[in-house]
């Protein structure tokens, strides 16, 4: 395999800005964010420069290496800190750093007036290089570095206006639910460990074949969990949607396009394991299918703009999520899923900023309205990104999102059907949700009960709308031109190993899921139409109220796993307090106790004492006498 | 005479000396009552001397006296030390040890 020495300096850059800007603290208030920007640029020009040179070689030999140094090694075992870049990874190097210096720029404008901008701009340097390691590992050990690395970041993001209690709060919730997956993830090292004697992606996937489908079995389910963790599945996903509590731009980077990804990444590297394991594969197309209507159900009901948008994200993640667990063409399918949405989902979600900036941080939909007319280029990039991730030809997500369901139905017999209905009513209601969003937030009448009118924001936040909403339109039709991503991904993933009779003709899913979406965009229409009210309405169906509170994930966690852990450690603490500190308690009371009736008879009077003494004298002598006699 | 009377006196002049110690607070006559008590013990060591017919418990004897004559130097050292920082002989008004 060829080596490269370009690719520590796609990480080193990132890092180095990072601990500059917090180092130097004060001083970097006025260059800060440039040279952030700058050094997540050079990122995304390593990125192209490797792209094209990948490009320009032949399949077998795209993939290239460095080793940076020996990290372990011990006895027999050997891990590398090095890092792998092939046809995978490259796509994730160039969403993270494309994207990632789209939202950089954004970032400029959007947290001008915040006193901390070089702090935030520190964090999101330092995700870009945490994300990059996770993808450029070569092994699941330097992957694992990454996958805190990202999770450090993003909590510190989320938390990044710590100053609300609530902000803080909702850092920590992502923090402890993302705990969970990796717990998952060390386990799956550990096992793998255990059963192979290695933890590189190479050595694993050559002696896959081989394992006992057991240990394969449970390294899968032990990797879903973590990427359920990490990519907000269930039943882990309820910390994304408090996750909007940071900063819009980081909500666009790490909440839709690029971390929460992660889990598919994971999934889709880790393929040697899942397509020997058919119970893990399962379990992940059941926990993708669960995810991607729990989302969507979430997403009808949330009026903050930006929560119903992290509803739908968590639903499309579950389509990758889904795809992942198809088998071979699966993946690649995931994948250009996972590439479009990372578009049309940053690029709404900076529309959101966009609006929110417009609007003094309201992001109550139902004090929106009519805000098309005062924001026509946010509107319109929104626009584009609504008919993406719905997917009308010949928009980004009709590409990526259709071709889940075909292979979806393609599985064939009761499983193929279940889950390609599945998928289809997904697909309606994203569609109803998404509409909901944009009409609430574009049209109708205006409620937002002040006078001041929206204004549109500063061309530095439009132009990387506008690049994304490019994206949005084109990359479905680029990725999928001539199966484009399929081939080059076939290296890695082996997506035609195994091929499918087609059940279903691609155009009749296609018509299919237009129908469906046609079908959820009128009942959003006609039940949206017209003048709407600043209040939710109170009066609503059970289901509603279900959706409005998150299908009762927090109450289950909370009444599963919060209240009786917080017993099992109150029971704990009192045992400890009551049980052992009673044991040395107790030692120390008897002493004092019997010290102090013991003082009693240190009177200082010699002749107490030598009275004391003939008495003593006299038991001794009965004593003996007893005894002798 | 039987010479387990030797051993009755003995008995009577330790307990003499014993009772004296406990009730008497003039530090002089506890010292000499401790003083009876050796001698007591001085007796019932000759006595089973002479009676067991060997020499031991005279030595023994010997050893009492050196070292009760000693303890007498000490301890009227002590009480007249005392006597003249307190104006007191009695031992109930030494009671500062147990501080």
């Amino acid at each position: 395999m060829q080596t490269s020495a370009n690719l520590v300096w796609l990480i080193a850059l990132p890092l180095f800005s990072s601990a500059i800007l917090l180092l130097v603290g004060k001083r970097a208030n006025s260059w800060g964010h440039v040279m952030a920007t700058t050094v997540s640029a050079s990122a995304f020009t390593i990125g192209v420069v490797e792209f094209i040179a990948m490009q320009s070689r032949a399949d077998e030999n795209r993939a290239v290496t460095q080793k940076l140094f020996t990290w372990i090694s011990v006895g027999s075992f050997n891990v590398d800190a090095s890092l792998l870049l092939d046809q995978l990874s490259i796509c994730f190097v160039l969403l993270i750093t494309g994207v990632g210096t789209l939202i950089h720029i954004y970032s400029i404008a959007y947290m001008s007036h915040d006193l901390d901008r070089r702090r935030f701009f520190a964090y999101l340097n330092l995700f870009i290089a945490a994300m990059l390691l996770l993808v450029l590992g070569d092994s699941y050990l330097n992957l694992y570095v990454g996958w805190e690395g990202v999770g450090l970041a993003s909590y510190l993001l989320i938390g990044f206006w710590n100053q609300k209690p609530a902000y803080a709060t909702a850092a920590k919730k992502a923090f402890v639910a993302n705990r969970v997956g990796d717990v998952g993830l060390s386990l799956a090292i550990m096992i793998a460990f255990a059963t192979f004697g290695d933890v590189s992606f190479a050595g694993i996937k050559e002696h896959a074949e081989h394992a006992s489908s057991t240990q394969l079995t449970a390294i899968g389910l032990m990797l879903l969990l973590a990427a359920c963790g990490k990519s907000a599945q269930f039943p882990l996903q309820s910390w994304l949607g408090d996750a909007m509590a940071g900063p819009t731009p980081v909500s666009a980077l790490i909440h839709a396009a690029t971390m929460v990804t992660a889990g598919v990444y994971l999934i889709t590297r880790s393929n040697f394991i899942f397509d020997e394991a058919p119970i893990a594969q399962l379990m992940v197309v059941i926990v993708g299918g669960i995810t991607l209507l729990f989302g969507a159900i979430i997403g009808t009901a949330k009026d903050d703009i930006k929560k119903a948008l992290a509803a739908s994200t968590m639903s499309q993640i579950g389509y990758m999520i889904l795809a992942t667990g198809l088998g071979p063409i699966g993946y690649a399918f995931a994948i250009m899923h996972l590439l479009t949405h990372g578009f049309f989902k940053a690029s709404m979600f900076l529309g959101a900023g966009s609006v929110m900036h417009g609007m003094k941080d309201e992001v109550n939909m139902r004090k929106y309205g009519g805000i098309g007319k005062f924001m026509p280029i946010t509107a319109l990039t929104f626009g584009l990104g609504y008919l993406a991730i719905i997917g009308v030809p010949p928009f980004a997500g009709f590409y990526s999102k259709d071709k889940i369901i075909e292979t979806a139905f393609n599985e064939g017999g009761i499983r193929g059907i279940a889950l390609g209905l599945a998928t289809l009513l997904g697909a309606m209601i994203t569609a109803f949700y998404m509409t909901r969003v944009v009409i609430l937030t574009f049209f109708g009448n205006e409620r937002w009960g002040h006078k001041d009118e929206p204004h549109e924001s500063p061309a530095l936040m439009l132009i990387p709308i506008g690049l994304l909403s490019i994206g949005s339109i084109a990359s479905g039709y680029i990725l999928s031109k001539g199966e484009g991503l399929v081939h080059w991904l076939e290296p890695v993933v082996n997506p035609l190993k195994e091929h499918h009779e087609e059940l279903l003709p691609p155009i009749v899913v296609s018509l299919m899921t237009l129908t469906v979406v046609a079908i959820g965009i009128l009942i959003a229409v006609s039940k949206y139409r017209g003048d709407q009210l600043a209040q939710a309405p109170e009066k609503v169906s059970v289901l509603t109220k279900a959706a409005r509170r998150d299908l009762f994930q927090d109450d289950l966690n909370e009444s599963l796993f919060m209240r009786p852990g917080q017993s099992l450690v109150r029971n704990i603490l009192n045992i400890d307090y009551l049980v052992i500190d009673g044991l040395v308690r107790a030692v120390g009371g008897v002493s004092l106790t019997a010290g102090s009736r013991l003082r009693s008879l240190q009177n200082g009077y010699v002749r107490s004492y030598a009275l004391l003494m003939i008495v003593g004298a006299l038991a001794l002598i009965a004593v003996i006498w007893v005894v002798t006699a | 005479m039987a010479i387990a009377n030797y051993l009755y006196l003995s008995a009577i002049l330790f307990t003499i000396g014993a009772v004296g110690v406990v009730i008497r607070r003039n530090a002089i006559v506890v010292f000499m009552c401790i003083e009876l008590m050796l001698n007591a013990a001085n007796l019932a060591f000759v006595t089973f001397a002479r009676i067991n017919g060997n020499l031991q418990g005279q030595v023994v004897a010997f050893f009492t006296m050196v070292v009760a004559a000693c303890e007498v130097v000490v301890g009227l050292a002590i009480i007249v030390t005392i006597y003249r920082s307190r104006r007191s002989a009695s031992v109930d008004d030494a009671s500062l040890l147990k501080r």
